[in-house]
């Protein structure tokens, strides 16, 4: 069985590395600064009790008020997982950072998520749409989109 | 006097035999060798995740079955183990067998079609896909028999089955778990050793392992790769830790690995098949569900071994009878992200066979 990690314990140990980097957290996931989540997350990847080395899937969701990004983290040597959150608020700027560095899984995610929500990935090679044609008006999976 | 040569732009697909649905690989040639891919999606874009937005849970199930509609059961099974887990709903345990059952098979049925196809891009026009058909028929032919259905089976249901199995199904079950074992044998016998194979796809469109598990690559791709994961056993659901099986690695990452792994998943396909219909217990298929479920607010991710690889749901509610947000996992378009990397530098026609490897649906890749 994938052992879930408890977020709160990470988050704990993250705040003593990275001071302030952490919004919230409890029992199933952590959220962190958006500023913060490369640094975070090539942390997560490697430290050796963790080794997050497989990002298992990348969402976003909106909520009207900001829209938040969910990673959902495997180690496919300790046979773990975590649940990373971030948000951000602006709607008409969107940006988070790109994880493409770290995991190129996160290509066609990312290109995705931008496609289909309108965030922008700040570091990706060749954020462009990937479904909707160049020309698009509007992001189909923003919810003031019809 | 050399010539002067410069590099050609060639679109190979939407509209293709060999791209297995509507997908576009923009290639640049060096005569005919590739030297640039960008492969283009979205022709089959639906929008799925948006429609599943306006719809009741149970609603957006014959949404799933069109996501890989060559493996609708898998769909089926990964959406409502999401749903079950979101809401805490119980399944009696007669479903839960039943539900390993159908699984198993759709990865025997997916794997037909991906080796049968893949040999088809090898080359082998027809004659291979036609002797994996015929198996496939029977599969098609079992899962009639539960839902009506021979493509688009929309049979799971959040808390159990939409229905229990006839009287016919278990003598023909069992009738095919007896002789597939012998179509496996000649499957090998023609082809595990065949020449044209072996030369066509050995060393060809090698995915190192470290890159494998980079890219999120999963199923019989990642395994190819030497990679032991397999959800089945590594985050087991339903009741696969009741089982004992084995999971196929690959040791070369070729296209030739990818082919072996899925002919001896279909081996262990058929003995978790076997253990299943032994233990098999009487009982209710479906749990007591409201028809218009509302699920507490919440969020919940499951994951399944589809045949193409490692499938997941996202759930999201707002304690309205409709997902807030779901989002599927698509192994098939992830699956894909090395595929410029795995063709660069090979030839148009092995290009060919290194995306038949990897074995795709459009309609999971667009969505």
């Amino acid at each position: 069985m994938t052992l879930a990690l408890a977020a709160k314990e990470v988050a704990a140990k993250l705040e003593t590395r990275f001071p302030g980097s952490i919004v919230e957290s409890n029992n199933n996931d952590i959220v962190v600064k958006s500023q913060s989540l490369f640094g975070l997350a090539s942390f997560l990847k490697t430290a050796p009790d963790l080794e997050f080395n497989y990002l298992a899937a990348i969402t976003a969701v909106d909520y009207y008020n900001y829209f938040e990004l969910v990673y959902q983290l495997t180690s496919l040597k300790h046979n773990h997982s975590l649940v990373l959150k971030t948000r951000c608020n602006d709607r008409d700027n969107a940006v988070v950072p790109s994880l493409v560095k770290l995991w190129r899984g996160a290509d066609y995610q990312e290109r995705e998520i931008y496609d289909l929500l309108g965030i922008s990935f700040t570091g990706h090679p060749n954020l462009k749409r990937i479904f909707l044609w160049s020309g698009f008006e509007g992001h189909p999976l923003r919810k003031n989109y019809l | 006097m050399a010539l002067k040569t410069e590099p050609f732009v060639l679109n190979i697909g939407p509209v293709h035999p060999s791209t297995h649905g509507v997908f576009r690989m923009r290639a640049t040639l060096d005569g005919e060798v590739i030297v640039d891919l960008e492969p283009v999606f979205g022709y089959l874009h639906r929008g799925i995740e948006k429609l599943a937005e306006e719809r009741t849970y149970t609603g957006v199930i014959p949404l799933t079955d069109r996501l890989d509609y060559l493996a609708s059961m898998s769909n089926n099974l990964a959406y409502v183990l999401a749903v079950e887990k979101l809401a805490g709903v119980n399944v009696p345990e007669r479903a839960q067998y039943l539900r390993v059952i159908i699984a198993e098979l759709q990865r025997i049925a997916g794997h037909l079609i991906a080796v049968g196809a893949f040999l088809n891009d090898c080359g082998a026009f027809f004659t291979p896909f036609l002797y994996m058909f015929r198996e496939r028929e029977k599969i098609v032919d079992l899962f009639e028999m539960v839902s009506g259905q021979r493509l688009l089976y929309n049979y799971m249901r959040i808390g159990g089955l939409s229905q229990d199995i006839p009287e016919e199904f278990l003598p023909a079950l069992d009738k095919f778990v007896q002789q597939m074992p012998g179509f496996i044998d000649e499957y090998d016998r023609f082809f595990a050793q065949n020449e044209i194979l072996l030369a066509r796809a050995k060393g060809v469109g090698i995915l190192p392992q470290e890159m494998a598990i980079n890219i999120s690559a999963s199923g019989p791709v990642l395994r190819a790769s030497g990679v032991n994961w397999d959800i089945r056993k590594a985050d087991p659901y339903s009741l696969y830790d009741r089982f004992d099986f084995d999971i196929p690695t690959g040791t070369a990452s070729d296209c030739y690995d990818r082919y072996r792994v899925r002919i001896a998943e279909m081996r262990q396909s058929l003995r978790i098949i076997r253990q299943a219909m032994e233990q098999l217990p009487s009982g209710p298929v479906k749990s007591d569900v409201p028809r218009l479920l509302r699920p507490p607010v919440g969020e919940a991710y499951a994951h399944i071994e589809a045949p193409k690889g490692d499938l997941g749901f996202y759930l999201v509610s707002d304690n309205s009878i409709a997902p807030y947000r779901c989002h599927v996992r698509a192994p098939s378009l992830i699956n894909l992200t090395a595929l410029r990397e795995m063709i660069i530098g090979w030839k148009i026609q092995d290009a060919i066979i290194i995306f038949g490897s990897i074995d795709i649906t459009m309609g999971e890749v667009d969505r």
